[in-house]
């Protein structure tokens, strides 16, 4: 019988399989094809303390194996998260969720952190630092370790939930960043998020995407992802949730031993909305093929 | 929505750049004319969404025009190929509001859903009236089709007057005594039909989408009565409630 439990930051999973936020929004539009208690958890539609429309359209591009988008954190604000769409999580989803939050100023991140804290629902904050700081000059808190570590410092002092920060992947050096956020009181890190890309449309000679630029996910990325969780789960000593372009039960394994103690899965659930569902019913037919019959035994199983 | 197999059992050229599919399958989520189909294309990472226009039993007809790199390979395939399908998404058309007698009218590929609408509101014993506006005459289509669904009225404007009326499909409109209309096409059109009509009536917008069934944002919209994502509270609004861009 293929173990397929983990722990993360003191909280049992079924199984490591977590769909990314921003690509199963507040659940149910995927309870409505399957049951979503089947997953490990969940990571919400990322909130900011205020309701966001986001950025004007086209927001998504294709790409090879991937696409771009350029949502701009489309969220009802934090108030409305908790009044609206949590309770209506609860009809369809028994376990703890983790709670995705962005903001804009460090008074933004610890705001929203602070009101959904009381929720019983929320199991972790998953805490999403490549936001500008429109405090520091547009730049993402997620490109410097001091600015990374001021927001996890932020969020530490209004709750007592597990925190993982959430990181850029477009930086030098991600190591420094991750061990800071260790350092300022994070529970857990959590990478990659999407790397910055842009497609240009050939017939308008104009950007595909109305903000020009966007975030780039999809299997593409995946080698990058599996790069930097390796190097992030060997310089800290919390967990690590790995992320980036996973879309089969072997990717998952592939996370895993580079350091992932779970797995998010992202685009995938855009363009196959079983994408989950498959994973997790795959994966011990998959663990049986490589030998492996406990996943926390693989975890940074490569040295 | 559902996610299952279809069968191409025909994919046939209408003119230089529109082409007809039929596919076989479960059909059973397509329960409105107006609502659209997501195609998983070999070789291509997003699912391409393409409005139905019409559904017969198991039968599933889709009308596209050939204008990128999906499309393109839609163009290619046989009768015989599977494709990965999710049906039922979006809104579509709703037809409670129409009393007696429903304009309808489409522009280029927003003419293909005005079909399955044009069949339902006849089927209710509506008189339909449809004005098809084209740029030129070798790209008209689908004319003598929703003549053959007994619609009381089919004009076809170009806007080079190679072929009926010439302008647009708002030059067409005089002394036609509708109390409700249904329009899709570009953008431009839509905007000109909401200019020139005086009733209510029902648009379907076309965006750039990732999911098609209202997971990503990737398709929202600003209305009176608030965001919207054009794949699932759309693609058809209601005149009321458009706000337009710029």
């Amino acid at each position: 019988m293929a173990e397929l439990n983990v722990s993360l930051c003191g909280i049992s999973l079924d199984n490591p399989i977590i769909p990314a936020s921003g690509t199963f929004g507040f659940g149910y539009e995927f309870a409505e094809l399957y049951d979503i208690n089947i997953l490990g958890t969940f990571s919400f539609k990322g909130t900011t303390r205020d309701p966001r429309f986001g950025n004007p359209t086209p927001r998504i591009a294709e790409c090879t194996a991937g696409m771009i988008n350029a949502v701009g954190l489309q969220n009802p604000g934090v108030e409305q998260v908790i009044e609206r769409e949590l309770p209506k999580l609860k009809t369809c989803f028994s376990k703890k969720v983790m709670a995705n939050v962005s903001g804009f100023s460090v008074e933004d991140y610890a705001y929203a952190v602070e009101k959904l804290d009381m929720c019983d629902q929320i199991g972790w904050f998953e805490v999403n630092v490549s936001c500008p700081n429109v405090h520091g000059g547009g730049m993402s808190f997620g490109t410097s370790p001091e600015a990374a570590a001021e927001v996890t410092r932020a969020v530490r002092a209004v709750t007592k939930k597990p925190i993982l920060i959430k990181l850029s992947p477009n930086v030098s050096d991600i190591v420094s960043i991750a061990k800071a956020c260790e350092d300022a009181g994070a529970d857990g890190i959590s990478l990659i998020n999407t790397l910055l890309g842009m497609r240009i449309d050939l017939k308008t000679k104009k950007p595909v995407i109305a903000n020009k630029m966007g975030g780039f996910s999809g299997p593409a990325i995946f080698p990058v992802a599996v790069r930097m969780v390796y190097q992030v789960a060997h310089a800290v000593n919390i967990p690590v949730v790995g992320m980036g372009g996973v879309a089969s039960a072997e990717d998952v394994l592939e996370m895993m031993l580079a350091g992932a103690t779970a797995v998010e899965v992202g685009a995938a659930n855009l363009v196959d909305p079983y994408a989950c569902k498959k994973i997790i019913e795959e994966l011990p037919a998959a663990m049986a093929k490589y030998g492996i019959a406990s996943l926390e035994e693989i975890i940074k199983g490569v040295k | 929505m559902q996610q299952s197999l279809f069968q191409i059992t025909e994919n046939t050229p209408l003119t230089e750049t529109v082409w007809r599919m039929r596919l076989t399958g479960n059909t059973s989520a397509i329960t409105v004319p107006g609502q659209f189909v997501n195609l998983k294309i070999g070789g291509l990472f997003l699912r391409r969404p393409i409005s139905v226009c019409d559904c017969v039993g198991d039968t599933l007809t889709l009308v596209y025009k050939v204008v990128g790199h999906g499309t393109e390979k839609m163009k290619g395939m046989q009768a015989g190929e599977m494709l990965d399908i999710l049906t039922g998404l979006g809104n579509g058309y709703d037809l409670t509001p129409v009393r007696e007698h429903a304009l309808l009218l489409g522009g280029g590929v927003g003419v293909p859903p005005l079909y399955m609408l044009a069949k339902r509101l006849i089927a209710e014993g509506k008189r339909v009236s449809v004005i098809l506006g084209f740029n030129t005459k070798a790209e008209v289509f689908y004319e003598e089709e929703f003549r053959a669904l007994g619609a009381a009225c089919v004009t076809v404007a170009t806007a080079d007057g190679s072929y009926g009326v010439r302008g647009f499909v708002t030059d067409a409109m005089a002394g036609i005594d509708y109390d409700y209309f249904f329009t899709c096409g570009p953008e431009p059109m839509l905007r000109a039909v909401y200019r020139a009509t005086a009733t209510e009536g029902q648009f379907s917008f076309e965006e750039r989408m990732g999911c098609g069934f209202g997971a990503c944002m990737g398709c929202s919209c600003k209305t009176v009565t608030g965001y919207k994502r054009i794949c699932k509270e759309g693609p058809v609004l209601k005149k009321e409630e458009i706000l337009w861009q710029n």
